[in-house]
Parts: C-alpha cells; structure tokens; sequence
C-alpha cells in the first residue's frame, strides 16, 4: 500500500514580521498526532522556540490558522502561535528578550512537524519535515542612511520611490541606545522614519539641552528632501513618551501631526534635570517592589513619582493623540497617566484629539506584533525588571495596536486634504 | 491653500504597493494602487535591470476607480504590453526597453539572488520615455528562484557538470533530473525552483560540461547513467522516486535514456518541447550530426529568423530513427506548444501518441498541447521570447531563431503546464511503496 510522504507548506517563506502566515501540513495518515515546532538562533546566540500539539483530521491536514492547538507554547486556534509564543530553549540563558540588531537581514526561522505530541528535547527528533521563513523588517528597496547630524545621532529609514513620504520621528525608552526595527518597519509601510539615539545620561547635561537635541531631529526630518514637512508624526515608547508629549505642548519648533504614545507618561520634571531614572533612584527608592524572585516593580515607584511631578499640559497640543497601553503594565503606571491626560485634554476642550487603547493583561513591552513577550527580563546592571502582561492577551495587543496604530497613522498622514477637483 | 512644490495637488501621496513583495518566481503577486484621484489615467510599469546590462520593461493603462483605487488583479489594462485582466501581464509582458540590441533573451543564470523588480504607477497612459518621467509612487519587488533553506551544491564527481539543489529539511526527498536544451550551459532556474516545490533537483550540463571543454569530446550515453546513479546513492534522495524532467533537446536525451537504458529508472517522465525523433543507438554527438543532415530545410522569415521546425520532418517510420514508445513503462507528461517554430513537437507528440496506442501503454501518456505557443515553455511568467539570438553547441555562428508562439497565448501556457506538470510530479513522485510513514 503506497503512503504520500507528508508535505509541510509555509507561506510567506520571505515576508514582513508583521505579515500573517500560514502553516499546512498534508498528507498525513488521518487521526495522527503531531507537533509543530518554530525554531530561530538569535544574534547573541541563544536558542528560541515554540510549538503546539494538533492531531490531523480525516484528509490528514492540519491547518494552524483553522485548527485547535491542544498545547505546548499555546493552545486553541492560533495562527501566529508559533511566533508570539516563542521563549528560550530550557536549557539555554533564560529571560532574555528578544530584539534585533541588524535590522537590514531577515530573522530566519526553522517549521518543522514532528510525529506525536513532542515536548521538549526536538533537537534529538527527527521532523517529518521542514522548512525555513525569513521573516524582514524591511521591505525590498527601503535604504537605511546613518544620521549624524547637527548633533543628532540616528537611524534614518526611506521607502523606496521618488516620495516625498510623511515622516515619523521613532522614540524609545529608557534602555536607550538606537532601536531601529520599528523605524525600519515603518518605512516598509510609507514613512520616512528617524529612530533617535539618545538618553545617555552624561551626554544630556541640562533638559534644555535634551530639549533642543529632540526639536534638532524633528527639524531634520522635516528639511529631508523626500518628506513632506507639515507631516511629521511623533511616535514614542515608554520615556519617548514624557518628550513626545512635552515636545507637542511646549515646542515653538516640532509640530506633530499627530502623536502615538505607547505605554507612557506625561510627566516632566522639576528643575533641570529631565534624567528622571536617576532621580527615581534617589528619593523614591522605597517605592521600587521586589518579587518573589528579587525582580523589580516599579509601579508602585511611578505612582508615587506621579503624585510628586509637574505634568506636561497636555491641554495645549493641538494634535490627534493615540495612546497605547497595557493594563497590566507592571513598569510605569501608564493607565493611570492616560486617565489624567484624558482629564486635562477635556478640560482643555480637546478631548475629540485623544483616542486611548487600553489593552487587559498586556504589559509594558508593547513591541511589533509576533514579537515574543517578556515578563521579565534584565535590564541593566543586574537589575531585572517585571514588565508584566500574560503572553496570549499581551500578542493580542501587539497584534491589535499595531493594525490600530499604522490605520491612525495613514488616516492622518495620508489623508488627502487637498481639493481633489484640481486635476 | 499654497502650493507646495513638493505635494502638488495631482500627486495626492499616492500609494502603490505589492504583495507578496518577495515571493517565489511561479508565485502570484497583486499590485494595488491607492489614494489616486478617482477616474485618473494611469499606467502601472514594471522595470527590470538584467544581469547582462540590459533593461526590460512591461505596462498596463488604467483608470482609476471611484474610491481612486486600481487593482491590477481584478482590473482591466487598456493597452500597453498587455491588455485585459491580466494579474502577472507586469511580468510575462517583459520586453527589451526600446534602443535595445535585438534578439535578447531574459535567463537569470545567477539563482541564488532575486530577480529584481521596480514597479511605479505613472500619470497619463505612458507609452515610452519612462526615465525621463517622475513616478507617483514606486514599489520594489524581488523574485527568487530558491526558497530560504534550499541548499544549492555543485557537484563534480564522476566527471559531472551538474548542480544539485535539496531542499531544507532531513529529506529524503524524491528526486529531478533536469536537462535543458541545445543551447548548453548550466541552466539552474527550474531545478532551483523544483527545490522549493520540495525536489531534490540536479540541473546538469550535458552539452559544455567541463570535460567536453578540456577534451573536445561530447559525453557518451554513460555519463547520464552516472548522473542518475549520483542522485540514487545520494542519502537525501529516494533512489526510487527519481524523474526526469527535459527541455528540448534534453528530452532526446530522456527518451533515450527511459526506453532503452539498464542503469537509469525514472519514475516518470516530463518532456517539453521535445521529440522522441533521434538516431537510437547514438549519442549526443550523433544526434547533433543526425538533426544537421536535414540542415538545407530550414527556413528563413521575413525577419531573418531561422525556423528550424522541418528538420525533423517527416517524422520516421524506421524504428532506427525514433524512441520505441512502447518501450516505456512510466508515466509521461508531454507538454508541446502548437506554433513551436523550432522544432516538430506537435507531430512528435502525436506519432509518440499513436506508438504507444499500438504498443498497449498509451495508459502512461498525457499530452497537454497548448494553441498559439512557442518552443521555449519555461516557468511561468517567465517573459516570452518569440525569436532571440542562439549559438547551439557545435555552431560558431550566432543566428536569430525563430521560437514561435504569441505572447499571451504562450504565457497562460507556461502557467498552466507548471501547475499540471507539479501536479504530476507530485502524484507519481509523492507516492511511497510500503507501509509509507513509519515514525521511530
């Protein structure tokens, strides 16, 4: 009796991180178990994977996007399963995240289906079969141009063709340094996209400086040959946020089109210094929550710190405002700070600018969609940080504030606003 | 409202994108164009930098509809190089750029990186002059031959010129012996693409094979023999599910070797373009003396193309001049295309189909003979050539010859024959004697 070798298709092999795929294995005997299982080798090394437990059905199909994952990394009927949910081999380093540093080289990633419902140790299993995706953080033709500029240190992301694009100017956290992937990612969509570089503490000697560092790089972009200069958006993560919004409200020079705040706050600090962790440090150490396992929670620190600071008066930007959060952001009180921003902009009058998404069991790290999540993770000097958010809703807020998140943005920055008779 | 130069009201911040932007090269792909005015004139072009230095283009006239949208899988071209609804017209509809040199044909011999595409959505309908015009919005796209994961090995033992291409995974895999034409060389794109369709896949040389070059000397009938028992002891491949796929002259080469050889078994068989019209105790070098003998019949076009059809007409009765199809006993695939200029193909095909009629195998034969097509079936959206330059092994001379077929007639054929002949591949290859999936 002759039996079809099994055929796993997946599709796209090359696509976009943040494109759909789908996975189909055929021409398995009806009624088999097996596993499907994602691997990939990250830049520093470690190994990360998911898998989920199927059985296939009378035709001998399994189809990720239609059928129940009975367990593993996830379960129920999830597409992306074996992307969102992926963590550290267990014997490899633990809580790690997951970020990429050579944005311009796909992240490539090995499927693989394996008879019965497989658990740990697959690197000694032999699959049924395999196949390999590349998965891009920029699209085919987007041109990534290191910016140092007038002071200015950064990524600057150009779709392809002659333009000219609305521009966005992509600001980080806390961790600092220059995190490109999401700016590459929005060039891919249509936006000439600046990630900044900054937040090292000694280079930032006065918050008048860190200021002007921030109006610098909004100017640059706006006098980009291939960005249209009155369609520059703000899109902040985290402390990226605490600049956006007092760039929005106070600057003679950076006029947002609109705003998106990720998991952030409206604070700003008294005194010079806008070097807020260090203070954080100082006087509210006490605030700072340790876990069970020594891991830090700064909720509780942020609330506090709340209470303490001057705001940003929010009541004086004029443009549309999207806020992004997790309520379960173990981190920064982001909830809280988005329900007094929702406060003040209607007592300003200007509440139809301000939509909020507020997502139920996400944490702090709302990152692209089918990145992995982290709950807790190093941050630096050996501290480690609880982020919060449970895996499943929080992938389902990255899925959702993403999709959300480029629709806010094409809605306003490609809206035609011309008469369209003149032709 | 002033006027900035920069977003002047026609340009509007048009968008065109594309899905998938790197896909396989038989893959569909959508082109969408959003946010024009709606009811404007546009034209939608593709531009492609060849390997040699030279440029190809194709375009489509569209009118943009009510919510500014055209969707060139659903909507129709008014003219350009193609016209009609035609979702992969950017593609197939290829031609040189006007002032090219004549007789150009597009082969990516460079597998391992994409065939780069520049698509931009022009004003107006456009028909020339393109790089001196500012597009609304461009797009760039890559096409590749190998998906990721597919190993790419050169293999040289036995004296082979050959390429093998596995697919990723711990295999085995059923196997491909693919053999192109008399034009020689080492053509690798549709054995690069059988591997991602899940083949292990040699492309061999059989005509300018390193050993050929060194000597001077053809290869004998032996050297298939050895190809093939490369890829039956190969660990990733089933010795037993190994077929042969030819072009042309590779499916003399084919027929041979299935009717009449002891060492090489195909589990099945794909000839395209081909002819089982050849000299059947002879080699390569015989069968290049054979068709030459005949070489007062060609004709001439009015172009000055070589139509080399009657050269092996009529096809012969003595059995010392064609394959014995009764001889075969696997199944057959033959793909011929109706206007081929080049060689007999159709009444090849239908004196092979009368053959095994009265040998009793005509059960293992399918034809799928496709109306106004050329010689040169290659995968799809593939441009069609209809005449190019050709040198054939053997020849100093470099002629224009006449390969036939109309372009959209012979791109929805080269469409067609791939799905068929990988449906094909995969019922015979697929299939496993035994109690098939054993898990340890």
């Amino acid at each position: 009796m002759s039996r079809l070798a099994p055929v796993l298709s997946v599709s796209p092999c090359r696509g976009l991180v943040d494109e759909k795929l789908t996975v189909l294995v055929e021409n398995l005997p009806p009624g088999l178990p097996v596993t499907l299982h994602s691997l990939h080798l990250s830049e520093d090394n470690d190994y990360w994977e998911a898998f989920g437990h199927y059985v296939s059905d009378h035709r001998g199909v399994v189809s990720v996007a239609d059928d129940i994952s009975f367990g593993g990394t996830y379960t129920g009927i999830e597409a992306m399963g074996l992307l969102w949910s992926m963590r550290p081999v267990p014997d490899g380093r633990q809580q790690l995240r997951l970020r990429r540093t050579n944005v311009c080289s796909p992240l490539l990633i090995s499927i693989s289906v394996y008879a019965g419902h497989q658990a740990e140790g697959f690197r000694k299993l032999c699959p049924l079969s395999s196949s390999v995706i590349e998965r891009w953080y920029v699209a085919p033709g987007v041109k990534r141009v290191s910016v140092r500029e007038r002071g200015v240190r950064g990524t600057l992301f150009i779709p392809p063709g002659p333009g000219p694009f609305p521009g966005v100017l992509d600001m980080w956290g806390g961790g600092g340094g220059l995190v490109e992937y999401r700016s590459a990612m929005l060039a891919s969509h249509g936006y000439v996209s600046l990630a900044v570089e900054y937040l090292s503490a000694e280079e930032m000697a006065s918050a008048g400086e860190e200021f002007h560092y921030f109006e610098t790089a909004f100017s640059l972009l706006q006098e980009h040959p291939q960005v249209v200069p009155d369609r520059v958006a703000l899109v902040s993560l985290s402390l990226g946020c605490m600049i956006c919004f007092l760039m929005a409200a106070e600057s003679s020079v950076v006029k947002p089109f609109c705003c998106v705040g990720i998991s952030g706050s409206h604070l700003r600090s008294k005194g010079k210094k806008s070097n807020v962790i260090s203070r954080l440090f100082e006087t509210q150490a006490d605030k700072i929550i340790f876990d069970e396992s020594g891991h830090q929670i700064w909720r509780g620190l942020g609330l506090a710190v709340m209470h303490d600071s001057d705001k940003v008066d929010v009541g004086k930007i004029n443009c549309p405002i999207l806020l992004i959060n997790g309520t379960d952001d173990q981190n920064w009180p982001a909830v809280e700070c988005s329900e007094d921003i929702s406060q003040r902009m209607k007592a300003a009058g200007k509440e139809h600018l301000l939509t909020v998404l507020e997502y139920p069991g996400a944490g702090h790290l709302i990152e692209p969609p089918y990145s992995p999540h982290f709950r807790v993770t190093n941050f630096k000097k050996n501290v480690k940080l609880v982020w919060g958010g449970k895996t499943k809703p929080h992938s389902e807020a990255q899925e959702d504030a993403w999709r959300k998140m480029l629709a806010f943005l094409q809605a306003h920055l490609y809206s035609s606003g011309m008469p369209r008779a003149k032709m | 409202m002033e006027s900035d130069p920069r977003m002047d009201g026609s340009r509007c911040l048009v968008q065109l994108s594309a899905h998938p932007t790197r896909g396989l090269m038989d893959e569909k792909i959508t082109i969408v164009v959003q946010k024009a005015p709606p009811g404007l004139q546009l034209t939608v072009r593709s531009l492609h930098p060849c390997e040699d230095g030279h440029s190809w283009e194709a375009f489509g006239h569209y009118v943009s509809d009510s919510t500014g949208t055209v969707d060139v899988s659903q909507d129709l071209s008014l003219g350009g190089t193609y016209s009609g609804v035609e979702p992969m017209g950017l593609l197939w509809s290829l031609r040189p750029v006007p002032g090219s040199k004549p007789g150009l044909r597009l082969r990516k011999m460079n597998v391992q990186t994409p065939l780069g595409l520049t698509v931009s959505v022009y004003q107006g309908h456009q028909n020339e002059g393109f790089a001196d015009l500012v597009p609304l919005a461009t797009v760039e796209v890559e096409r590749w031959y190998m998906a990721p994961g597919v190993r790419r090995v050169n293999v040289t033992e036995d004296g082979l010129s050959a390429t093998l291409f596995l697919p990723p995974g711990p295999g085995p895999f059923p196997g491909i012996l693919d053999l192109w034409g008399g034009g020689g060389k080492l053509v690798e794109m549709r054995a690069a693409l059988l591997a991602s369709h899940g083949f292990a896949s040699m492309a061999l040389d059989y005509l300018t094979p390193k050993i050929t070059l060194e000597t001077g000397k053809m290869v004998g009938n032996d050297y298939f023999e050895k190809a093939f028992k490369v890829m039956e002891k190969h660990p990733q491949i089933v010795g037993n599910s190994i077929a042969m796929v030819g072009l042309s002259f590779g499916t003399c080469v084919a027929f041979k070797m299935a009717a009449y050889s002891q060492v090489v078994k195909p589990r099945c068989v794909v000839s395209i373009s081909g002819s089982h019209v050849q000299p059947v105790d002879g080699t390569v070098e015989d069968m290049f003396k054979f068709f030459h003998k005949n070489v007062e019949k060609t004709r001439v076009s009015e172009a000055g193309e070589k139509i080399w059809r009657d050269l092996l007409l009529p096809i012969p009765t003595d059995l010392q001049f064609k394959v014995d199809m009764g001889r075969m006993r696997c199944p057959l695939l033959v793909i011929v295309g109706e206007d081929d200029q080049n060689w007999a193909t159709p009444e090849s095909a239908a004196d092979m189909q009368e053959m095994m009629s009265r040998a009793g195998n005509a059960h293992l034969l399918t034809v799928l003979s496709y109306p106004n097509t050329g010689h040169l079936i290659e995968p799809p959206y593939s441009p069609h050539t209809r005449s190019s330059g050709f040198r054939s092994v053997g020849s100093r001379e470099k002629v224009l010859g006449l390969w036939g077929g109309d372009t959209a007639a012979h791109s929805w054929a080269q469409e067609d024959a791939w799905k068929k002949m990988l449906l094909f591949l995969r019922e015979h290859l697929h299939s496993r004697e035994g109690p098939g999936l054993v898990h340890q």
